[in-house]
């Protein structure tokens, strides 16, 4: 099985992989555009609203009731976010017609139906209808707030807000809450057009239909779309230096039990090699698996943490280091995550630290295969890098990383912020007092 | 050994199935086709199991003793661990513990016997010292903190103590600080031995592999692990069918309010599976996606697309519930007894009931595309007597008159509680 793209419109590229071992089939559109600050949640809007209604089910419950229809296709909006590459779209995951009543026509249905949505939104005088643009901007306004009811995932948000505050990066997919109240029904409608006519657009398909029914149920169904010059120019600004000297510190406080470390590296040279499996296997040696040295250390033997991992974003060239601690705990937690990071620049790496390491990259490789959600991850981000690696030949550049290129990857890194999302006084006499009450009366003894 | 197939044609799947000689079942499907390999090694014991019958004797545990003897099984006497010898073939092992269930398992695309030796090999090899369950307890410390800070957890834990006035299925499943304090070695020891029996567990491997292969891998590797009587656990008196309390508030670091509405259920005896799916049915008819409530709720702001249903059976009983973000959960529960009183009226509309039905053909062959969802949910099904690959054949049979019913009386205003936290 390989995948084949082509472009089967002018700036449409169809990745195309043939695969009978699912029972489902998956679709999506994908629109890409530079990330900015001032448009991100402009364009995050747009899928929400295309999703409220199309000119033949022009609200939700009609919509929904095609979907059910359709034998539960699920069509999804989707925003995401490549280095500063945001990308907007829909998602589709439908059952193959091979499990269906003969004459179910699921694969022609499920894409007119992605198009339309795409397409022919529900509309008045050309334009999106304000009460649904209103009530999205309402919803984003509230998923974009709800970011604190996670506490591990606020942390995160808000070092990488720190860390890159000068970086159309850090406006998130789907931009900044204070950025969605201006947002003018007329204004969106011009985005969205302007979108369609000059954005690239990936398609990818994964299933058992032909590519030429592919093809040409794609070509039918969107001929209809606009297009002008295609707006190639995007990419995203690598920052290879940490911002000053010294790691910038910033510490906020919640009424919390537990402290939330995150530190966040820039990676430095390692984002000028083309093939930057070295940094994917240097994550797995420093804490992106249960053998990496941060959960070997911090967590089994100095039981400081439950959780602690570090994560790579290999499309803006940064790494960031998350864990729950003690607050206590702070200053012992920050020097030995510093610490196991000068033992791998040192070069300090076991030959077991370095195979497992690498086995497990390659395992997590190779089990792209397997799932068509991250198969379309997959290749959305190769279209993006312009490579066109399969993920068993990502897994093969994988075995040949060396511990000298771990030790470089890690030289290489710059630590630019820490982040500490600590208890706050109050928050904190709280927690002390109410673990003690708070056993159930059959749970004692 | 007698390996006996059975074979789903609706959906394309088929497993395998053998029981060894000490009585442990093992299914597996084999999927050539596929680079991945899943192994689940399951056991039927959870948070919810602390007072249990054994031998006559009746026993009673800390909370959270289910959980700490998950943390602990991956020490070998031998002074390895598990998780560096599983990664040094790039799998990927992890376990959880549930109310109900503690579940041991790896994904893996090498060496798939080597780990299923393992995994087999560490569930049923204890080896606690004193010293290393000490060194634990700050560990799991800090994950109990983390849960503390987790406010969907608190809405969640609020829900079932609304629901249940003695069912220890409302008990944090990792217990407290408190009560994890007082566990030793010995403790575990005794919980291992009573509970990881082989009548009280399941293998379940899905992958590119022979069923006779797993078998034969078992057979070898579990030679010396004898039968033994299973456990009987005991979750007090019954609760009967209306919930202890039906309101409760609190604060939390939020940014709106969340709410879980819901009831009881009262598991059927002679037809669980055909229960939960009327259950599940019934609820997508009335509250999901295309539901006019869901619409004009979304549509008024009452709800966003936070609002989700669930239908959830543990140990040996069951829920029903609603939940979502809301600025005014009070007008939301207003909203879900209007709509009831609506179905009491007028029905459920026969075109609206056959789409739903028609939708879940795509939600069922989706949800058995997910190895590590078929192989946990094959080890759920076991421990309660049933097979989720009987699920879209049973829903076929369903009438709107069974969800019409299922609705009147688990949404009855009398048997809803409603959780809810504020900012």
């Amino acid at each position: 099985m390989g995948l084949v793209r082509r472009e089967i419109m002018p700036g449409i590229w169809l990745n195309y992989l043939y695969t009978a071992k699912f029972k489902t089939s998956y679709m999506s559109f994908t629109l890409l555009t530079q990330l900015k600050r001032e448009t991100a949640a402009l364009n995050a809007l747009i899928p929400s609203v295309l999703y409220r209604g199309t000119l033949r089910y022009p609200d939700m419950e009609k919509l929904n009731a095609r979907m059910e229809e359709l034998y539960g296709a699920v069509i999804a909006p989707s925003v995401r976010q490549l280095g500063e590459i945001q990308c907007i779209g829909l998602s589709a995951s439908f059952p193959e017609e091979a499990f269906l009543p003969s004459g179910a026509d699921e694969f022609s249905n499920v894409v007119s139906l992605l198009s339309d949505i795409l397409l022919r939104p529900a509309t008045k005088g050309g334009l999106f209808l304000p009460q649904y643009v209103e009530s999205e901007k309402e919803k984003l306004t509230q998923m974009l707030l709800s970011v604190i009811n996670n506490k591990r995932g606020y942390a995160i948000t808000r070092c990488r807000e720190e860390m890159c505050c000068f970086e159309d990066y850090s406006a998130g997919r789907y931009g900044k809450a204070e950025d969605v109240e201006d947002i003018h029904y007329k204004k969106l409608t011009k985005q969205y057009r302007m979108l369609l006519e000059t954005c690239p657009m990936e398609i990818f398909y994964c299933g058992r239909e032909s590519e030429k029914r592919t093809v040409s149920a794609l070509k039918e169904y969107l001929s209809a779309m606009p297009r002008a010059e295609i707006n190639y120019d995007i990419g995203t600004e690598i920052r290879l230096n940490a911002l000053e000297e010294k790691p910038r510190f910033c510490r906020e406080e919640m009424s919390l039990s537990q402290a939330r470390l995150v530190m966040g590296w820039r990676l430095g040279d390692s984002m000028e090699l083309e093939d930057r499996s070295r940094v994917t296997v240097f994550n797995a040696v420093f804490g992106g698996s249960v053998t990496s040295k941060l959960f070997m250390n911090l967590r089994e033997k100095m039981g400081l943490c439950y959780d602690i991992s570090s994560a790579p974003d290999l499309r803006k060239g940064i790494m960031y280091v998350s864990s729950g601690i003690s607050a206590d705990n702070f200053e012992t937690a920050e020097n030995e995550i510093f610490s196991q990071l000068d033992a791998i620049k040192r070069g300090e790496i076991t030959e077991e630290e370095l195979e497992s390491a690498k086995a497990v990259c390659i395992a997590d490789t190779l089990a792209i295969s397997d799932s068509q959600s991250a198969l379309e991850s997959f290749y959305l981000v190769r279209a993006v890098e312009g490579t066109d690696y399969s993920p068993e030949e990502s897994a093969e550049l994988l075995k040949d990383v060396t511990a000298g290129d771990v030790s470089e990857a890690a030289r290489a890194t710059e630590c630019d912020m820490i982040y500490l999302l600590a208890p706050s006084e109050v928050g904190d006499e709280n927690a002390e007092e109410e673990q003690p009450t708070e056993t159930d009366p059959e749970v004692s003894d | 050994m007698n390996i006996r197939s059975y074979e789903y044609k609706n959906i394309g799947e088929t497993y395998k199935s053998a029981v060894l000689s000490n009585g442990l079942e093992i299914r597996v499907l084999e999927k050539p086709e596929f680079r991945t390999y899943f192994a689940a090694f399951a056991v039927n014991y959870g948070g919810a199991d602390m007072v249990f019958r054994m031998d006559g004797m009746e026993y009673s545990t800390p909370a959270g003793i289910a959980h700490f003897l998950e943390h602990k099984m991956f020490d070998m006497p031998d002074g390895t661990d598990v998780f560096s010898a599983m990664s040094a073939t790039g799998a990927d092992p992890n376990a959880f513990t549930s109310s109900e269930m503690t579940c041991y398992y790896f994904s893996s695309t090498e060496q798939f016997e080597k780990n299923l030796r393992l995994l087999l090999a560490f569930v049923t090899t204890p080896f606690f010292t004193d010293d290393t369950v000490e060194k634990e307890k700050p560990i799991i410390s800090q994950e109990i903190m983390m849960g503390l800070d987790n406010p969907g957890r608190t809405l969640y834990y609020n829900f079932l103590k609304l629901l249940y006035r003695n069912h220890p299925v409302k008990v944090e499943v990792a217990g407290t600080v408190e009560s994890i304090s007082g566990i030793t070695a010995d403790t575990l020891y005794k919980c291992h031995q009573t509970f990881y029996c082989p009548g009280n567990m399941i293998l379940c491997v899905e992958g590119n592999i022979k069923a006779e292969d797993v078998v034969a891998i078992a057979e070898e590797t579990l030679s010396g692990w004898e039968s033994a009587s299973v456990p009987e656990p005991d979750y007090g008196e019954g609760d009967g069918v209306l919930p202890y309390e039906t309101s409760i508030s609190a604060a939390a670091e939020i940014s709106a309010p969340q709410f879980i509405i819901g009831s009881k259920i009262l598991p059927s005896e002679s037809d669980r599976t055909r229960q939960q799916l009327t259950a599940k049915l019934a609820v997508l008819c009335v509250f999901g996606p295309s539901s006019a409530f869901y619409n004009r709720l979304y549509s008024s702001g009452l709800i966003n697309r936070s609002f989700s249903w669930d239908v959830d059976y543990v140990c040996d009983t069951a829920m029903v519930s609603l939940s979502g973000e809301s600025p005014d959960p009070d007008a939301v529960l207003n909203e879900v007894c209007a709509e009831i009183d609506r179905v009491k009226a007028l029905g459920i509309e026969s075109g609206l009931f056959r789409r739903i039905k028609k939708a879940s053909i795509g939600g069922a062959l989706r949800s058995f595309e997910d190895f590590e969802t078929v192989c946990i949910g094959l080890a759920e099904g076991h421990f309660h007597g049933s097979c989720p690959f009987d699920g879209p054949e049973i829903l076929e049979k369903i009438g709107v008159e069974e969800c019409v019913a299922f609705l009147t009386e688990y949404f009855a205003p009398e048997r809803l509680a409603m959780s809810v936290i504020h900012p």
